[in-house]
């Protein structure tokens, strides 16, 4: 994606790919049985507690609490420990900080899992293991739980406060926990109210610093007209399709992979075009530690040959 | 804007004025010291809108149909386009023709206002603009077919019979090219011998990044 999640930006997850695209896709699947998205979701979080940004977590299934309590562990040398220590003791950031949001997907060879120094620009993260429990109450969180009816926090707080990044995480919108009945009917009601609040919310992120990411089970929105004015709505669109129950599971070519990465939209800001050369046939795998996502053209061998196209292959996907 | 010295209103919905202004830069157009000088009058739909539901408004807003249940009309904006074109009182302008721009009119149908009242909105505009004070009305509004977006559809399709010309422009059919960016189609009314109806041209955007 070339540079980071810009502030004042929405990244929405999981719209329904469109029909016309690609033949290779006609019949795909959605990370229908939610998988991997809460991953995506789950890193654009851990990466704002290892920069010392502010989270506001929404949710009307699981509580933000229990979210925050699933965050991958950070990977990081002695470096990167000595900076997570000035970040979250002195809870000041840089005056120069810099405004880009960034979790990092780091293509590389199957053999090499290494920890990096936290001063480059993103992270890596161990899935298999939890956020350290001091990193968390170190970070500042405000949650929103449906069920609950929490009000945010934000009321009453002053505005003498530091500036920093507000990172806005809201799980499963449109789904009918939400109270909406788009994934209930074709011709539903509600749906004016969900793309309303898309729009304020644009207006929200682009007068503040902050970004957003929302997850969508598109796979179960019954209309097709408010997938794409939700999509019309959001600065960058990213589909996953799992393989799982899907006849790609058994398919050669993605012998390797557990799904495919669609990015339907990136953001055109400040610019009339976009150059959308880097973004095309993404796949990726989540292995025991580490979750990777890698450029399906360039990685592809014939059937026979060894894997020496690999290195030539690698692309940063910079989020 | 510069160089036919006309009067613009830009309701601009879908981007922050500075996004337009850095790209109106990269095509010559400065619009800060445009709207400084009084030759353009932006509505900046994104923060108006933030205004009009968390802010307390006295007397009506461009945007205030957000405020209101049901399904919308835009009567307000309308009288706002109307305000922000009109000559002065005194009949004297610096300026030739005024020019409504509109960016765009599909995002009214997200914001809970119905495709009829859209197009109402269109016809006072036109009327006005167009007949009233000889100006041009340029509209965006998103193709959606395909899409099954029946609010969308009856937009456009209104919205076609009122306009004497439709520029449409969609990514190429071949998929991505690097040094072009798209086509674009207009289909007339009658072909010519020079010009054959619905004839496509390739376009580049040039970008000074």
């Amino acid at each position: 994606m070339g540079g980071g999640l810009a502030v004042g930006t929405l990244l929405l997850i999981g719209c329904r790919p469109p029909v016309e695209t690609a033949p290779f896709i006609e019949d795909a699947k959605e990370d229908k049985y939610n998988i991997y998205s809460p991953l995506l979701f789950k890193y654009f979080l851990a990466e704002g507690i290892i920069n010392g940004h502010t989270l506001l977590v929404a949710s009307a299934k699981e509580n933000p609490a229990n979210i925050l309590q699933e965050l991958p562990a950070p990977l990081l040398d002695d470096n990167g420990k000595k900076e997570l220590e000035d970040v979250h003791s002195a809870k000041t950031p840089e005056p120069d900080v810099n405004m880009k949001i960034a979790w990092r997907y780091q293509l590389q060879p199957k053999t090499e899992v290494g920890p990096v120094s936290s001063s480059r620009f993103g992270h890596y993260y161990d899935v298999s293991k939890r956020i350290p429990q001091e990193l968390l109450e170190s970070s500042k969180w405000h949650g929103f739980f449906l069920p609950e009816h929490i009000p945010p926090g934000l009321k009453g707080e002053t505005c003498k406060k530091q500036k920093n990044i507000l990172r806005i995480g809201i799980q499963n919108l449109g789904s009918p926990l939400w109270g909406d009945d788009i994934c209930c009917k074709e011709n539903c009601e509600n749906s004016q109210r969900l793309t309303k609040f898309l729009y304020v919310l644009r207006g929200l992120l682009r007068s503040s610093l902050s970004a957003c990411i929302i997850t969508m089970p598109a796979h179960l929105i019954q209309n097709k007209s408010i997938t794409t004015r939700v999509r019309n709505l959001s600065d960058t669109v990213v589909g996953l399709e799992s393989f799982i129950g899907s006849e790609k599971e058994t398919n050669p070519l993605y012998k390797d992979y557990h799904g495919l990465i669609h990015i339907r939209k990136i953001p055109r800001l400040n610019n009339l075009t976009c150059d959308e050369s880097d973004v095309k046939d993404l796949a990726f795998k989540l292995k025991r530690k580490l979750f990777t996502i890698e450029d399906l053209a360039a990685s592809a061998t014939p059937l026979g040959t060894g894997c020496s196209s690999r290195a030539g292959g690698k692309k940063h996907l910079d989020f | 804007m510069k160089v036919s010295n006309c009067k613009v209103c830009f309701v601009a919905l879908v981007q922050s004025f500075s996004h337009y202004n850095i790209v109106g830069q990269k095509l010559g157009v400065n619009l800060t010291s445009a709207r400084d000088r009084g030759q353009l009058v932006f509505l900046e739909g994104l923060k108006s809108a933030l205004e009009v539901l968390f802010h307390s408004q006295e007397g009506p807003h461009p945007l205030q149909f957000l405020r209101e249940a049901g399904a919308g009309n835009l009567q307000s904006l309308y009288t706002f386009v109307k305000d922000a074109l009109k000559p002065s009182d005194s009949g004297e302008s610096p300026w030739k023709y005024p020019v409504l721009l509109v960016d765009n009119l599909s995002v009214l149908l997200s914001l809970g206002v119905g495709p009829v009242a859209v197009l109402d909105f269109m016809q006072y505009c036109r009327a006005t603009v167009c007949c009233e004070l000889k100006g041009n009305v340029v509209a965006l509004v998103h193709d959606t077919e395909g899409a099954e977006d029946e609010g969308n559809d009856i937009l456009l399709n209104g919205l076609r019979h009122q306009s004497h010309l439709i520029l449409r422009a969609e990514g190429l059919a071949t998929g991505f090219c690097k040094d072009v960016h798209g086509q674009a189609e207009h289909p007339l009314e009658e072909a010519t011998a020079h010009s054959p109806a619905g004839s496509k041209c390739h376009l580049p955007i040039q970008d000074t990044g």
